[in-house]
């Protein structure tokens, strides 16, 4: 019988990709496991094998065509022993639903403005650039984590940094958070300004003695003396569908401890110009990353020496009614929710913390005295968050000014569920941000 | 470390084989690499999300030692867990369901490929966190013990896992406490693309017991017979009271770390060759072949085989999502 071969789907955030080549012909047999073409996602050049035996009738769709959506025909196979009820075909006759985007992910296709004296770069190629760049510049800094060297990244941040910098400055290390990040806190008291990569936050648990412990204490129990001049980086936060162990936000772990700086970029800008003051900074630095931002497009200054001073919010956009106070991706959700708002005639201020500690409670505070209402986003926990620790700033600091109590949105007070209709509940979409603001300004 | 064919033929009689045995062998390794090839497959078409780690290659190991456990033992291993669930006879319907995160999945859709859990099957999951299920083996182990009902866990990890620290404390105080716990390192040369030279130092992983006193023996994991042996020989150690044995099973992955790896760190002829020379299934094919077994019951034990698969990938994809209120059910238990 003849089956339909399928563009498969490659890791779970590819919609289409390039066929980039056939490796095999027509007329040629085939058996399950074979290499049978290669394809291009948005991360890499994947080979795809075979799943079933058979002879290659046709190419449908010649090597060299990009877009080619997910599941979509690219070739028959014929002669096939497969039983029928078991052919590729007969599942794929479903319809393709369960697809939807869990993350609001390149969900605003606005084109990127482009600033002076800037490129449009990914949040990925801003990191990168921001640690190249210093790298350059101050010898003393070196990368160490799991597969940043020859294998360019698990998420490809690290990418071309040991073809430019070399194996003295950029390791592999085994998978032993505990101790790798405990040799960097050491290499940074001998001096040297580490950069650490988890390949994700979740990873850092294990780690969590040695950075509390040893790297925010230490300044503090040797009078002054042991500063520990070290960023600890990564993704944190949710990805897609990777479930409880893989997801979650860690913001406010680590801004709970004093002798740590914390903080997580949303754009290009904040990604280069954060890291670069974290990697200059002579404290330890918390920099959380978020995964489903790494591809990203923002416009971004070009300038080896721009910076983003840690402690520093930004107001991403103005607005006289309520002010969204959110972090990381759930900017890019806060601003959907303003567009959203302005058509329901509410004006959001959205500000861009950028820094979680120090925080800058007086940009939050003086957004507050104006739109006399606040809404904080986090992906993270509910319980002692950082929408938690805002509220309490604007009690103490701005109660008299308040129209309404602050309210937060969050995820869910429970582990990320891998079920894709459990993990959207799970996560703080657009429209929860919006019902909230409708709240505060008492429009429902 | 290759044992050729002729020479398990001949280790037969020793090894008591009978050919039901190896033939229900074979039947799970074919179920376990035929599921594999399933949920890879879904996993193109987008039925299947997140990470998804295939176990394509290293069949014999878990079918191996699963041959020599008994009634009541437990089982405990890393996210790279369907061979393991279906070699403990858990319904590959379920496993499935659970990859397409639907209702009818051993965890109701909540935990996905990397986590999932049979009490009644002895399968103490499915951990995301590399190294993690070590010290809940050998406190499984502690359990066993404690309650002295002559069980033993088995507790897989990858070669990478063997890096971590928390491997080293489990050795020791299973070592200190004789432990009924078997060690099992799948040694599949990679953990993500990091080759065990680029990560371990020292010549074998299986030597690191030696400083805590633990008995290891180096396995060819691809070679059933070679497994179910070493199984037998570590299992009745452990049943006897005499400590903790660590398994070292040099064995293989085929495919990629997770569904978008690209495994740019070994060539394609690396997977050949060894796809070619060892591969555990076709090792046993020419064995059951030479014990009088003919292609045609070979063929018909595929055929049931994909005909299980099918079932459970439409039973997969027929369940529903969980319900909503699913969101807020065991957190905590009261
Ligand atoms: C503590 C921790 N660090 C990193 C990871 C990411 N990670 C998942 S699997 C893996 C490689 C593990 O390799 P190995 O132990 O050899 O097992 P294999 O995947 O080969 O079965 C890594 C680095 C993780 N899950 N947990
Ligand atoms: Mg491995």
């Amino acid at each position: 019988m003849t089956i339909e071969i399928l563009m498969p789907a490659l890791s779970p955030t590819m919609e289409e990709g390039t066929l980039a080549k056939w490796l095999v012909n027509e007329g040629d047999s085939i058996s399950s496991g074979d290499l049978i073409a290669e394809i291009e996602t948005d991360k890499a050049t994947m080979e795809v094998e075979a799943v079933d035996d058979g002879k290659i009738g046709q190419l449908l769709v010649p090597a060299g065509t990009e877009g080619v959506k997910v599941n979509t025909p690219i070739a028959l196979l014929i002669d096939s022993t497969e039983l029928p009820h078991t052919s590729i075909k007969t599942i794929a006759d479903k319809p393709y639903l369960e697809k939807e985007k869990i993350t609001t992910e390149l969900k605003i296709k606005k084109p990127v403005k482009l600033e002076p004296n800037s490129s449009i770069i990914t949040v990925r190629e801003a990191l990168r650039n921001a640690m190249a760049e210093e790298m350059r510049s101050d010898k003393k800094v070196f990368v160490m984590g799991e597969e940043v060297a020859e294998y360019q990244g698990a998420y490809k941040v690290t990418q071309g940094l040991l073809d430019e910098f070399g194996n003295k400055r950029v390791y592999d290390t085994p998978i032993t958070e505990h101790g790798f990040a405990g040799i960097g806190i050491g290499a940074a008291f001998g001096n040297l300004k580490p950069i650490i990569e988890f390949m994700t936050f979740n990873f850092a648990m294990q780690a969590m003695d040695q950075i509390i412990n040893s790297a925010a204490k230490t300044l503090y129990m040797s009078g002054g003396q042991m500063g520990c001049p070290i960023v600890f980086r990564g993704p944190n936060g949710a990805a897609s569908r990777v479930a409880a162990q893989h997801s979650q936000c860690y913001a406010s772990w680590y801004s709970h401890c004093p002798g740590l700086k914390v903080v997580s970029p949303w754009s290009s800008k904040d990604a280069k110009g954060l890291l670069k003051s974290a990697i200059r900074d002579p404290d330890p630095v918390i920099f959380l990353e978020n995964e489903v931002m790494y591809g990203q497009s923002f416009s971004c200054p070009d300038d080896d020496d721009f910076l983003v001073p840690i402690g520093q919010a930004n107001i991403e956009k103005e607005g006289s009614d309520v002010t969204i106070i959110a972090f990381s991706i759930m900017v890019g959700k806060s601003l959907e929710a303003a567009d959203i708002l302005n058509e329901k005639g509410i004006k959001a201020e959205v500000i861009n913390l950028r820094s979680l500690r120090p925080l800058d409670t007086e940009t939050i505070i003086n957004s507050v005295k104006k739109t006399n209402r606040a809404v904080t986003c986090e992906e993270g926990f509910p319980f002692a968050g950082i929408g938690a620790e805002i509220s309490a700033a604007i009690n103490e600091n701005a109660f008299d000014w308040l129209d309404a109590p602050v309210k937060r949105v969050t995820g869910k007070d429970v582990p990320m569920p891998y079920a894709a209709n459990l993990e959207k509940l799970a996560l703080p979409q657009v429209d929860d941000i919006v019902n909230a603001c409708t709240e505060v300004c008492y429009k429902r | 470390m290759k044992k050729n064919i002729s020479s398990l033929v001949k280790n037969k009689s020793k090894m008591n084989y009978d050919l039901d045995l190896l033939k229900d062998m074979y039947k799970k390794m074919l179920l376990i690499r035929r599921f594999e090839e399933k949920a890879g497959q879904l996993y193109g078409m987008g039925k299947i999300g997140g990470f998804c780690h295939l176990y394509i290659g290293q069949e014999a190991v878990v079918v191996g030692i699963q041959s020599a456990q008994m009634e009541g033992d437990s089982i405990v291993t890393s996210y790279r867990d369907h061979g393991h669930m279906i070699a403990c006879d858990m319904d590959p319907k379920g496993v499935m369901a659970e990859l397409t995160g639907r209702e009818d999945g051993y965890s109701k859709g909540k935990g996905g490929s990397m986590h999932m859990f049979s009490r009644e099957k002895g399968f103490f999951g499915g951990h995301g966190i590399v190294a993690a299920q070590v010290p809940i083996g050998a406190g499984l182990a502690f359990a066993h013990k404690y309650n002295m009902n002559n069980n033993v866990c088995i507790t897989y990890f990858g070669d990478g896992a063997a890096n971590q620290g928390q491997v080293y404390e489990s050795y020791n105080i299973a070592s200190l406490w004789q432990l009924p716990v078997i060690f099992v390192i799948e040694n599949n040369k990679y953990g993500m693309g990091t080759s065990v030279n680029r990560s371990s130092a020292g010549d074998n992983l299986s030597d690191r017991g030696k400083a805590y006193g633990i008995e290891s023996e180096i396995v060819d994991g691809m070679d059933i017979i070679a497994v179910r042996e070493a199984a037998i020989k570590a299992i009745e150690y452990c049943r006897l009271g005499k400590g903790p044995y660590i398994l070292e099973m040099k064995t293989y992955r085929y495919r990629g770390h997770s569904m978008s790896d690209p495994a740019k760190y070994r060539t394609r002829d690396e997977v050949e060759q060894i796809r070619k020379t060892s591969d555990p299934i076709e090792n046993i094919k020419v064995l059951l072949n030479k014990m009088g077994v003919v292609d045609k019951v070979l063929k018909d034990i595929d055929v049931e085989i994909k005909s299980i698969i099918a079932d459970a990938a439409k039973f997969a994809q027929d369940s529903p999502e969980p319900s909503p209120s699913e969101l807020y059910t065991d957190i905590t238990i009261n």
